[in-house]
């Protein structure tokens, strides 16, 4: 039987791995944060002088108490649309193919094949290629042209265009409006209609969090900086979700139709017998049970577009404000702009920002196994 | 999961009725869904179609009012030219794709086979630890990780690159393996053990002779995510470009003509799509493994 010695050599032969992990990832993770909580920067560094700790004085100048630092809060806010956007077009793109695949269609390998090979390229190789589709003189708005219709204005990723405009102070109380409508309301009818305590607290914690950002953060974002500072809906980011859910839309395909070949065609077959058109035996029986991949592949997703910077690097973004995001943000101002305790700062609320969406899902997916 | 939608009338009774309109609908749908699925194929096609029309071009040809019109006479003049331009950074990416997939693989195996095979207290506990490496951004370690490379004088060589994948690759190639090896019923091991075999020759006489498709599957998803990093390559090693790195740099100069630059991104897809191509099956179960239940 497996002994104790060989239980031992066991965890010995994975304990170069753990080591290298618990330094490369933990231990760099609390320096990072370390740094980001000081003023280091490079001349400090190279004049061997120590930076001194400023506490949160980063994270605030960032998030609006410094008029100067627009280019995080432009990236932030790019970030926001980014994620909604790509996460929506790559499920509602990807569900389509898959069901459209799940047809018993002749030539499915070669479809299959053709939206999935996206995902083999790098995101540099993705951005150069469409960079130049998205030329404004030529490439897609030029297309229109071949056929007799007028060329294409848009200037996709170059575009200056922006929609649904706010200013940046009163960005506190539009998240205080979405808790509302989003938890507030759904927590308040859970505790009237079936008394749920854990509805209570929730309702509680997130009653206190609107009150901060109504009574305290939007307020004292005013008296930071008393002129509007407009952000909005930069029409350019349309163009880097377009390269994005072109190269990952074939991620979620093979999620969903691994999902789909995984329901029982009896099930299916029984609903039609029971007179089921094809269209509601989607609606009613396939699509409820895809819903729990479809929470996965927006975790997987979200944290891919939480964390996007190759893409934009390699679309220009350094170059365009209009594309800029945190991950490209924090790179410049490392490695260009030689701050890097306020890239370590940017790199810490990219950490907080993935860790919200991957920590739950790590623990539930990892639970589940434990209880199987 | 009840069907609210059946029929007022009993099938059986509607079937004439309906024997005569199911082919007519059944041709419709059939048109629409291979319709949609060739359009849909032919967008997806079109960076590739404009990649080689363009890369197809002689420099003197390349015109952007003429992006659209085919090559008047095909020339491989800019595939030459970004050959000489991708030379060095497809050389880097080669010495180092090979030893960081190669030793990602192996170490990911051994950590599979502990935390599948030889469970032990705290395990479920470090699992989870572990595999979070995989989904952190890496600019939350990047200003350590240079410093660090510089103390060990690994920094801007192709060694400290392929540490760096070596780690942050262990995350999922210990997933990939560990969600394989559980599939191995544990009587197969209890077996080996009578016999007297420990710890390295169960792995050696029973585990490592059906490790094949793990192996597959984790050296392609990890062959893959080497060659089309950019992060690491563009901090840790300007000194010695990936090939990422230098066609970033060669599109982001400005002065390299289109049909170079598409030839160039051609090159640097070529390797991870001929992969693809020819172990698709695999890649997908890598990526599937990616969302963790495998």
């Amino acid at each position: 039987m497996r002994g104790t010695r060989d239980r031992t050599i066991a965890i010995l032969m994975l304990a170069p791995s753990v080591v290298l992990l618990g330094i490369f990832v933990y231990v760099f993770i609390l320096s990072t944060a370390y740094t980001s909580l000081t003023n280091l920067d490079s001349m400090r560094q190279l004049g061997g002088i120590a930076p001194d700790f400023v506490g949160l004085k980063n994270y605030l100048d960032f998030f609006g108490f410094s008029p100067l630092d627009t280019r995080f809060r432009i990236g932030f806010v790019n970030t926001i649309f980014f994620t909604i956007l790509f996460i929506a077009v790559c499920l509602g793109l990807g569900l389509l193919l898959a069901v459209l695949l799940d047809q018993k269609i002749k030539g499915e390998a070669i479809f299959r094949t053709i939206f999935l090979f996206p995902m083999a390229l790098s995101f540099v190789v993705t951005g150069v290629v469409w960079r130049w589709l998205f030329n404004v003189n030529a490439g897609l708005n030029r297309l229109p042209t071949l056929i007799g219709l007028p060329q294409g204005t848009f200037e996709w990723h170059t575009s200056q265009q922006r929609i649904l405009e706010f200013s940046w102070q009163d960005f506190p109380t539009i998240i205080a409006v979405i808790i509302g409508l989003f938890v507030i309301l759904p927590a308040f009818y859970y505790v009237v209609q079936r008394r749920s305590r854990t509805a209570i607290y929730v309702l509680i914690v997130a009653m206190l969090i609107n009150g901060y950002l109504l009574f305290v953060a939007t307020p004292s974002l005013w008296t930071a900086n008393a002129r509007p500072e407009t952000h909005g809906f930069n029409l350019a980011i349309i163009a880097v979700v377009v390269a994005a859910a072109w190269q990952m839309s074939g991620y979620t395909m093979a999620m969903y139709l691994a999902g789909l070949r995984g329901v029982a065609e009896e099930l299916r077959e029984a609903a039609r017998v029971d007179g089921c058109s094809e269209l509601n035996v989607y609606r009613r029986i396939v699509l409820p049970l895809l819903a729990p991949i479809t929470l996965s592949a927006m975790i997987i997703l979200g944290h891919i577009s939480l964390k996007i910077f190759d893409l934009i690097y390699a679309m220009g973004g350094g170059d365009l404000l209009q594309i800029d995001v945190p991950g490209m943000f924090m790179y410049l101002e490392t490695y260009r702009g030689f701050q890097p305790a306020r890239g370590a700062a940017v790199a810490m609320i990219m950490l907080i920002l993935v860790a919200a969406v991957i920590v739950p899902y790590l623990y539930t997916n990892l639970k589940g196994e434990a209880k199987k | 999961m009840t069907t609210q939608t059946a029929p007022a009338i009993p099938p059986v009774v509607s079937a004439p009725r309906t024997r005569q309109a199911v082919p007519m609908q059944r041709r419709i749908s059939q048109v629409v869904i291979y319709g949609l699925l060739i359009v849909l194929a032919l967008v997806f096609l079109l960076p590739v179609f404009v990649v080689l029309l363009t890369s197809l071009k002689s420099t003197a040809e390349v015109d952007i009012s003429r992006m659209w019109a085919l090559p008047q006479q095909i020339s491989f003049e800019s595939f030459g030219l970004a050959l000489e331009e991708l030379s060095t950074g497809l050389g880097n990416s080669f010495a180092l794709v090979i030893p960081g997939t190669i030793i990602s693989a192996v170490l990911g195996s051994l950590n599979g086979y502990v935390l599948s095979k030889w469970k032990f207290p705290g395990a479920n506990i470090l699992f989870p630890l572990m595999l979070f490496g995989m989904f952190i951004p890496y600019q939350a370690i990047i200003i350590p990780l240079v410093l660090f490379l510089r103390d060990i004088d690994l920094f801007n060589t192709l060694p400290g690159l392929i540490l760096c994948h070596v780690v942050y690759g262990l995350p999922i190639t210990t997933l990939i393996f560990r969600n394989y090896y559980s599939e191995v019923p544990d009587e197969m091991l209890e077996a080996g053990g009578i016999d007297g075999a420990g710890f390295f020759g169960l792995y050696w006489h029973i585990v490592l002779p059906i490790s094949l498709p793990g192996f597959v599957v984790v050296a392609i998803w990890q062959f893959t995510q080497i060659w089309n990093e950019f992060l690491f390559s563009v901090t840790v090693a300007q000194g010695t470009p990936t090939v990422t790195v230098a066609l970033q740099n060669l599109s982001g100069s400005q002065i390299v003509q289109w049909n170079v630059q598409m030839a160039s991104a051609f090159l640097a897809a070529i390797p991870t799509l001929i992969v693809y191509v020819l172990l698709g099956r695999y890649f997908i179960r890598g990526l599937l493994a990616g969302s963790i239940k495998g």
